[in-house]
C-alpha cells in the first residue's frame, strides 16, 4: 500500500462538483458519456489501425479450431449423452473458441491500457475533468464491441458445421456475448491497470486467464462428481462450477444447439447462464472503476 | 482582492514511500505571470508539477489553483487547467485532428465552437497542413507543438508545462516562448512550467528555485541575482585551498570556495578585483569579473551546482 492509497483519495469524490469558473465549457452532466464514447471510438479505431491485432485476435483461435477440431477428432470421447446429440468434437468446442475469441479480444484491448500508459496517453485523460467511470466504460465498452465483432465474424463459421440458427436465438447468442464480452474486458482492465508492462500481463494470462477458460467446459465437460471420483475430480469439478465461464460457454452451448439434452450432460439451466454471465459482468465492470478511481504513484510516469 | 490567486501552495509536502520528495513547501503564483520552477532533477519540481496536475492526491498542505481547492473540487480545478506534459501524452496512432478532437469531447467542447479553436490554434501552432496526418508520423518538434495544441485547446486560464523545452531546438524554444508570452499578454493566461534550464528561466516573471524536495527561493530573476551581490570575481588557480584564506584574511572579504574555483560576491568588483591581482601576484591563473547568473544564484543558496555529474546519469 502506497502512502497516498486508500479511499479518501478517490478519484470521483468531486464528481459533483460544480462546472468550472475557469473555461468557458465547463464539465456537463453528459461530459462523462460523451468521454465515454470517445474512448470507446478510440479503441475501435487504434484496433483497425494495428492489422497485426486484428491477425492475432481471430487468427489464433481459428487455428485452435480447426488443429484441435480436427486433430482431436479421434481420441475425442463422447459421454452416452452427448452421443444421442450426434455432436461431433468441432461442434462441440464451437462455443468454447468463440468464447476464446472474446478473451484473447479482451486481453488484447485491455493491454492496451498498459499501451496507453506507456505512450502517455492516459496521462491526459487521468487529468482532464471527467469521471473516472467514463474512462472505464469507454475502455470496456470498446473492448467489448471489438470482442462482439470477431466473435460474429466467426460465428459465420458456424453455418459451416450446423443448421443456422434461428433470428430468436441468434439475437440472443450476440446478447450473451456481448455481456460475456463486457465481463472479460473488465476483468482485464482490473488486471492491467496497475501494470508496467506488458511482460506482466503475459505471466497473468497463463497463470489465470488461459485456466479459466480450460476449466469452463471450452475444452471438455465437467468430470462426473459420483463416487468412483478422485480428489482431482472434485477439484476440478468444483472450480468449473464456481467459474463464471463455466455459464457463459454452457449457455451458448444450449443457444446453438438447442436440440442438446441440457440437463442429462449436466449442463445449469440457460436462465442460470444468464443471470451468472450478468452478474459477472456487472462485478467486474464495478471492480474496474474502483481500481481506476483510485490516484496513487502508480499514475505518474 | 476579489481576484484568486491562480496558484495558493501552502505547507505542502511529499513522500513517495520512504523517500521525500517535498518538505513544507509555500507559495503564490499570481494570475498572469509567466512562473518557472527551476532546479535540478530530482530537485521535487516534477512532483510538485503532479500534485498541480491533479495526477497526484495532495499527502499533506493544501494547493488551490484560482480560490479551488485541488483535493476538494477536483473536476473544476481540472477544467480550469491546461496541462502539457514532458513525456507525450498524444495518441501516435490518432492524427492531429482526431487527437485534438478527443481532448475537446475531454473538455467538454463542441461544435462551432471546436472548430473556431481548432482551426485557430492549428495554424497559430503551423500544424494546419498535417492535422490529418497520423501523429506517429510527425517529427519530435512537431509532436509537441501537437501537445501544446491539446492543453490549450479549452483556453485554460492557468497552463502547467512540464520541461516544455525537452527536445526542441533553440529556434523551436524561442518560438515556444514567444507563444507562451503571447498568452500572457494577449489572454492573462497564467503560466508554470518547469525547468533545469538556467536560460529558460531567465525569461520567467518570477522563479521558485527547489532543491531537495525545498523551496530555496522565489523572486524575479533580477532580484535574484541581486540577492548575491553586485558583482561576482571567480579566481583560476593552482592551490585555491592556501589562497582563499589569505585573501580573506588580508583584505577582508567573504571567499567561497567552489570546483576548485575561488569566488568572491562583492558590491564592487573592480577596486576588489585590482586589490587581488596587486597582492597576490603569480598566484592566480586567471580572474574574472562578472554579474551573477541564477547558476550563481542557485550555488550561493545551495551550495552546489545546478548540474552535478550525479543528475546527469538521471
Amino acid at each position: 500500500m502506497t502512502a497516498d492509497g486508500g479511499t479518501r483519495h478517490r478519484d470521483d469524490l468531486s464528481a459533483e462538483a460544480g462546472p468550472s469558473p475557469g473555461s468557458g465549457a465547463g464539465a456537463t452532466r453528459g461530459a462523462g458519456w460523451r468521454a465515454a464514447g470517445m474512448l470507446c471510438w478510440r479503441e475501435i479505431v487504434r484496433f483497425l489501425r494495428q492489422r497485426n491485432r486484428i491477425v492475432g485476435a481471430i487468427g489464433q483461435p481459428l487455428l485452435f479450431w480447426l488443429l484441435f477440431g480436427t486433430g482431436l477428432k479421434q481420441s475425442f470421447r463422447l459421454s452416452p449423452a452427448g452421443m444421442e446429440s450426434g455432436q461431433t468434437f468441432q461442434q462441440y468446442y464451437f462455443p468454447g473458441t468463440l468464447l476464446l475469441i472474446l478473451l484473447f479480444t479482451a486481453i488484447f484491448a485491455t493491454i492496451s491500457v498498459i499501451e496507453d500508459r506507456r505512450e502517455g496517453f492516459l496521462q491526459s485523460v487521468l487529468v482532464a475533468p471527467v469521471p473516472r467511470w467514463s474512462l472505464v466504460l469507454g475502455k470496456v465498452l470498446g473492448g467489448s464491441l471489438l470482442a462482439l465483432g470477431q466473435g460474429l465474424l466467426f460465428l459465420i463459421l458456424m453455418l459451416a458445421i450446423s443448421a443456422p440458427p434461428s433470428l430468436a436465438s441468434l439475437l440472443a447468442i450476440v446478447g450473451l456475448l456481448f455481456v460475456s464480452a463486457l465481463g472479460l474486458t473488465s476483468l482485464g482492465l482490473v488486471l492491467a491497470w496497475r501494470m508496467q508492462s506488458t511482460q506482466g500481463f503475459h505471466a497473468i494470462m497463463s497463470l489465470v486467464l488461459m485456466p479459466l477458460w480450460l476449466l469452463s467446459g471450452a475444452f471438455f465437460p465437467a468430470p462426473r462428481l459420483d463416487a468412483q471420483a478422485g480428489v482431482l475430480d472434485w477439484t476440478i469439478g468444483m472450480v468449473m462450477q464456481v467459474n463464471p465461464l463455466t455459464y457463459a460457454v454452457a449457455g451458448l452451448r444450449q443457444l446453438m444447439f438447442p436440440e442438446l439434452p441440457a440437463a442429462t450432460l449436466g449442463l445449469p439451466a440457460l436462465p442460470v447462464c444468464w443471470l451468472v454471465t450478468a452478474v459477472f459482468a456487472a462485478v467486474a465492470f464495478v471492480a474496474a472503476w474502483w481500481i481506476a478511481g483510485r490516484r496513487t504513484t502508480g499514475d505518474a510516469q | 482582492m476579489n481576484r484568486p490567486r491562480a496558484v495558493e501552495i501552502r505547507g505542502v509536502s511529499h513522500r513517495y514511500d520512504q523517500r521525500r520528495a517535498l518538505a513544507d513547501v509555500s507559495l503564490e503564483i499570481q494570475q498572469g505571470e509567466i512562473f518557472v520552477f527551476l532546479g535540478p532533477n530530482g530537485g521535487g519540481k516534477t512532483t510538485l508539477f503532479r500534485l498541480l496536475s491533479t495526477l497526484l492526491p495532495v499527502q499533506t498542505g493544501t494547493i488551490h489553483v484560482l480560490g479551488l481547492d485541488a483535493s476538494r473540487q477536483l473536476l473544476a480545478v481540472r477544467a480550469a487547467l491546461g496541462v502539457v506534459f514532458q513525456s507525450p501524452s498524444v495518441d501516435p496512432k490518432l492524427t492531429v485532428a482526431e487527437n485534438v478532437r478527443c481532448q475537446a469531447v475531454l473538455y467538454g467542447l463542441r461544435g462551432r465552437e471546436l472548430r473556431r479553436r481548432e482551426t485557430e490554434l492549428l495554424a497559430q501552432l503551423g500544424l494546419a497542413e498535417r492535422s490529418r496526418e497520423r501523429v506517429e508520423r510527425l517529427s519530435g518538434g512537431l509532436r509537441r507543438r501537437v501537445e501544446l495544441a491539446k492543453g490549450m485547446l479549452h483556453r485554460p486560464r492557468v497552463l502547467l508545462l512540464d520541461e516544455p523545452s525537452t527536445g526542441l531546438d533553440p529556434a523551436a524554444r524561442g518560438d515556444l516562448w514567444q507563444y507562451l508570452g503571447h498568452l500572457r499578454d494577449e489572454f492573462g493566461v497564467t503560466v508554470i512550467l518547469t525547468s533545469h534550464l538556467l536560460e529558460e528561466a531567465e525569461r520567467a516573471d518570477r522563479i521558485a528555485i527547489l532543491s531537495e524536495g525545498q523551496l530555496v527561493a522565489v523572486d524575479t530573476p533580477p532580484a535574484l541575482r541581486a540577492s548575491v551581490g553586485g558583482d561576482l570575481i571567480t579566481i583560476q588557480c593552482r592551490q585555491p585551498g592556501e589562497l582563499g584564506p589569505q585573501i580573506q584574511r588580508q583584505l577582508g572579504l567573504a571567499v567561497q570556495q567552489f570546483d576548485g574555483q575561488l569566488r568572491v560576491e562583492t558590491p564592487d568588483g573592480t577596486r576588489w578585483l585590482a586589490s587581488i591581482m596587486e597582492q597576490f601576484p603569480g598566484q592566480v591563473d586567471s580572474i574574472t569579473l562578472g554579474k551573477p547568473t541564477l547558476e550563481d544564484v542557485f550555488i550561493h543558496r545551495t551550495g552546489h551546482r545546478l548540474w552535478q555529474p550525479a543528475d546527469q546519469t538521471r
